[in-house]
């Protein structure tokens, strides 16, 4: 298998309601994938599967050449799948540095021993922790660094917010991202500066990213390759033209032509 | 931002808001009859404060009508909004408030009268109306209590007209007075001269006495100890980096030494009191790694007490069931303690395994089951023939140190053993906290799915939590059985749990100073669930302190008395966001429009 990621025939239905159906999806290493569709069309379940926070009820998610079903989250996290969340969830209360910190745990491994009795071992892994976690926040510029490493992740404004949750997932050195609405709530300045970011995080941190987005600009400018949800399926995929002029994707936007939703 | 920037209006005496006060003082008439009737200036009565003029018993009621009048006179100050020049309408509405008070109380004196309520009502009985006669007519009590309530309530109102220094001063004499007064035995305890020279015969400071305590705690608080004490608390907690850190040096020195000294001096009641206060600091420290570091509830706590104080018992008593294996070896104490704390472990392991999969309240009613379920092991007939069931195990031989013996007939050594137990423990606090563990049990405190889907592999994450937890009150359960030198189920009620819980909440959960500063007021003061503390004529009305504390706390100061800054963060959001903004450390959407390099 020479996908990176691959599902194959997945779905996932609540109760009565299918909210993925027969999904065929996959992406190739170095890619952005972006990810469209209506309000509901399933496309959070869709990373909530991939990071197994639900289970699919039947079909199969493949990351490099092995399946994902059945692993909790932490482990999936641990072969190398980092996400954001639609709703930012940072850790409030922990500090700014702590919060980049504390998603290293599954790449470190030093216990209450290392920690008790100080050892050295420990004290180069803490070192090595907090090195890496600045590093990740200086990604975004003097924002998160500085005095702010000790402030609580509360009193971060919403842009910073987010900003913080792409490095909390960028701290769990993955293969791959998934950014669930990254831009949602930004203003168009912030909005042109993180999508000029995604784009470095391919380019110079490697990873392979799948977006979910609204905003038709920044899928535009980032996405090699697009698909449209729609009711839990698969209604169009191509390059971002092929999609946006796909009836069906129109169709399923209320009919309006993409291009006047700005 | 001060009050004294903004004008002040002048109102009218009878210019306030007379139903609310209507309404306070029935509450606090409420409250009169509540500990009336409660018992507590019965049962209190005999404890001699000032001689002849003031019992516990009587300041179990007056503090009331004081509190309710100081009380009443507190309004939220608002910036820029005008505040009402204090003065004669404070005292009017303090003194109407306690007036109502008293009242509801004489209408008690009256119906213990008429009726005879005393099938329900235990303490509706003779002994109660004579205290609340003052040993005199009727009418004298009915009388008497709304005045008395009254002037109480108006000294309480009127602290808000004098200065603050004279008032701090006033609080210090009167709160330093009876300080001394209710804690006699403990000073005489520790100092044995002052005996004499400050209490009458049958207990209960001279009124000479007391006038000389209060004058001397009023010109010590009046010349600016507090102020200077507040200030280097201030100046400490600004300092930063090398000075912070010798500064924080000095301090655990200096409690180190205190800790150590002054158990040498002092009489025997003091070192028992000090030693209850250590084994329950140590339950209190291993629980605050699992409720306040990573969050999870756990209710049935004293189990591993039971477990730990039962292993060594087993290991050491020469009374041991008699089906135990001739294998199982008698040990030295500090041998079975090695054992104590791998069993405790596996237990912890056995019953966290279970249970840490579940969530909040799921997992707190389960736990408080295991809890029980424990004790309910040791004392069942099945097991009889290992922990003789309600006998328990009798003739736990001391720990034998070579130099020292820790037994329960000298507390001393006890209480040097739990110190040796506690700093440990609290030194595993500390460094877990700061540590890759601390960082996920945080994490999973604040968002346990997302810890999760950020790799945080959280089942085994709070099961090492609930391990650590289980080995803390191991130790705890060990010092208990060669102190005690007898395990039986009875001392690992569920109530142990809870007791140790609101220690941990009162204290303020997360924090370890907090957690000392819990031991000491509550099992210190008030006393453990069947060790007595200072109070220990208060031992009867523990629980109703207990409880009140608690509601009082969780309604006024949910962080506890020492906060952890994220705590307290947590619980006052809105607050705290509103000072950061103040400060300019909200960070501004509008700011971010710099583009980054
Ligand atoms: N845990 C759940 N239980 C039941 N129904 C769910 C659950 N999670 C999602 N759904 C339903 O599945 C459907 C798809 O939801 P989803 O959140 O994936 O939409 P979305 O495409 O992300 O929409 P949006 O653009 O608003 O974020 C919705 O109808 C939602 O109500
Ligand atoms: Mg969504």
């Amino acid at each position: 298998m020479s996908h990176l990621l691959d599902i194959e025939e997945l779905n996932i239905t609540f109760g009565g309601l299918h909210a993925l159906r027969d999904l065929d999806f996959h992406v190739e290493e170095g890619e952005i994938v972006g990810v469209i569709g209506p309000n509901g069309a399933g496309k959070t379940t869709f990373f909530n599967m991939i990071s197994g926070m639900v289970r699919p009820t039947s079909g199969d998610i493949l990351f490099e050449g092995e399946t994902l079903v059945g692993l909790d989250p932490n482990q999936v996290t641990q072969r190398g799948i980092a996400r954001t969340f639609q709703n930012v969830r940072l850790f409030a209360n922990m500090t700014i540095l702590e919060n980049v910190m504390v998603s290293q745990h599954c790449r470190t491994k030093r216990g209450v021993f290392g920690s008790l009795f100080n050892t050295r071992a420990f004290r180069e892994e803490e070192a090595e922790i907090r090195r890496y976690a600045e590093e990740v926040l200086g990604f975004f510029g003097s924002r998160l660094v500085g005095y702010r490493l000790e402030q609580p992740a509360s009193v971060l404004s919403y842009a910073n917010r987010r900003r913080l949750e792409i490095a909390r997932a960028m701290a769990t050195r993955p293969r791959l991202l998934l950014l669930d609405e990254p831009v949602a709530g930004m203003n168009p300045i912030e909005t042109a500066e993180l999508t000029r970011l995604i784009g470095r995080l391919r380019s110079e941190w490697g990873f392979t990213i799948v977006l979910i987005e609204h905003d038709m600009n920044v899928v535009r400018d980032v996405s090699d390759r697009v698909v449209c949800l729609d009711h839990g399926e698969t209604i169009a995929q191509g390059s971002f033209e092929e999609v946006s002029s796909n009836s069906d994707v129109i169709e399923a936007y209320l009919g309006r032509p993409l291009e006047s939703k700005k | 931002m001060t009050a004294e920037q903004v004008d002040e209006v002048t109102r009218g005496p009878f210019d306030f808001d007379i139903r609310g006060s209507m309404r306070r003082g029935l509450l606090l008439g409420l409250g009169l009859v509540f500990i009336s009737l409660a018992g507590l200036p019965i049962g209190l009565d005999t404890r001699i404060l000032i001689k002849p003029v003031l019992s516990l018993g009587y300041l179990s009621l007056i503090w009331l009508p004081f509190i309710s009048g100081w009380a009443s006179g507190t309004e939220t100050v608002l910036d820029g909004v005008a505040t009402t020049k204090r003065g004669a309408r404070d005292l009017v509405r303090g003194g109407l408030v306690g007036l109502i008070g008293g009242a509801c109380l004489s209408l008690l004196v009256l119906l213990m009268n008429w009726f005879d309520l005393r099938d329900p009502l235990v303490n509706w009985a003779p002994p109660l109306s004579a205290i609340l006669q003052f040993d005199r007519s009727i009418a004298f009590g009915v009388l008497v209590w709304p005045l008395l309530s009254a002037v109480l309530s108006c000294a309480g109102a009127g602290l808000h007209i004098i200065t603050p220094k004279i008032r701090s001063a006033t609080l210090s004499a009167v709160l330093f007075t009876l300080a001394m007064a209710i804690f006699e035995t403990f000073i005489v305890d520790v100092a044995d001269f002052l005996d004499d020279k400050l209490y009458g015969q049958n207990g209960g400071l001279t009124v000479m006495s007391a006038i000389v305590v209060a004058c001397l705690a009023f010109t010590v608080s009046a010349i600016g100890l507090g102020r200077r004490v507040a200030t280097a608390r201030v100046n400490y907690q600004q300092s930063t980096g090398k000075t912070k850190a010798s500064q924080t040096t000095m301090l655990i020195a200096i409690a180190a030494i205190t800790v150590v000294v002054v158990p040498m001096i002092t009489g025997k009641i003091t070192q028992e009191l000090f030693a209850n206060i250590g084994i329950f600091l140590l339950l209190a420290l291993g629980l605050n790694i699992v409720v306040g570091l990573a969050g999870i509830l756990d209710l049935g706590y004293v189990a591993f007490f039971a477990v730990g104080g039962y292993t060594t018992a087993v290991l050491t008593s020469p009374n041991r069931g008699p089906d135990w294996p001739s294998w199982v070896p008698t040990l030295p104490w500090w041998g079975a303690l090695l054992v104590t704390i791998a069993i405790s472990g596996l237990v912890g392991l056995f019953i966290g395994a279970p249970v840490i999969r579940m969530r909040g309240d799921y997992l707190a009613i389960v736990t408080l089951g295991f809890g029980e379920i424990i004790r309910i092991l040791f004392l069942s007939d099945w097991l009889n023939g290992y922990f003789n069931g309600a006998q328990g195990i009798t003739n736990v031989p001391p720990a034998d140190f070579g130099i020292i013996q820790v037994k329960g007939t000298d507390p001393r050594s006890v209480f040097y053993l739990v110190l040796v137990f506690a700093a440990i423990s609290i030194y595993v606090s500390w460094r877990l906290e700061r540590s890759r563990v601390g960082r996920a049990w945080m994490a999973i405190r604040e968002d346990e799915s997302v810890a999760e889907a950020m790799g945080v592999n959280t089942v085994n994450m709070k099961l090492m939590a609930f391990v650590v937890g289980a080995i803390l009150a191991s130790f705890s359960g060990a010092v208990f059985a060669a102190k005690v030198g007898s395990i039986f189920p009875t001392s690992f009620l569920i109530l142990v749990s809870i007791i140790i819980l609101v220690v941990v909440i009162v204290g303020g959960m997360g924090n370890i100073i907090g957690v000392i500063v819990g031991s000491i007021v509550l099992i210190g003061v008030l006393g453990g669930p069947k060790q007595p503390g200072l109070l220990a004529e208060f031992s009867q009305y523990k629980l109703l302190i207990y409880g009140a504390l608690l509601i009082w706390m969780m309604l006024r100061r949910p962080e506890g008395l020492v906060p952890n800054v994220r705590r307290s963060r947590e619980l006052h959001q809105e607050e705290f966001l509103q000072d950061a903004w103040l400060r300019g450390e909200i960070d501004d959407d509008a700011n971010t429009e710099e583009v980054d390099s």
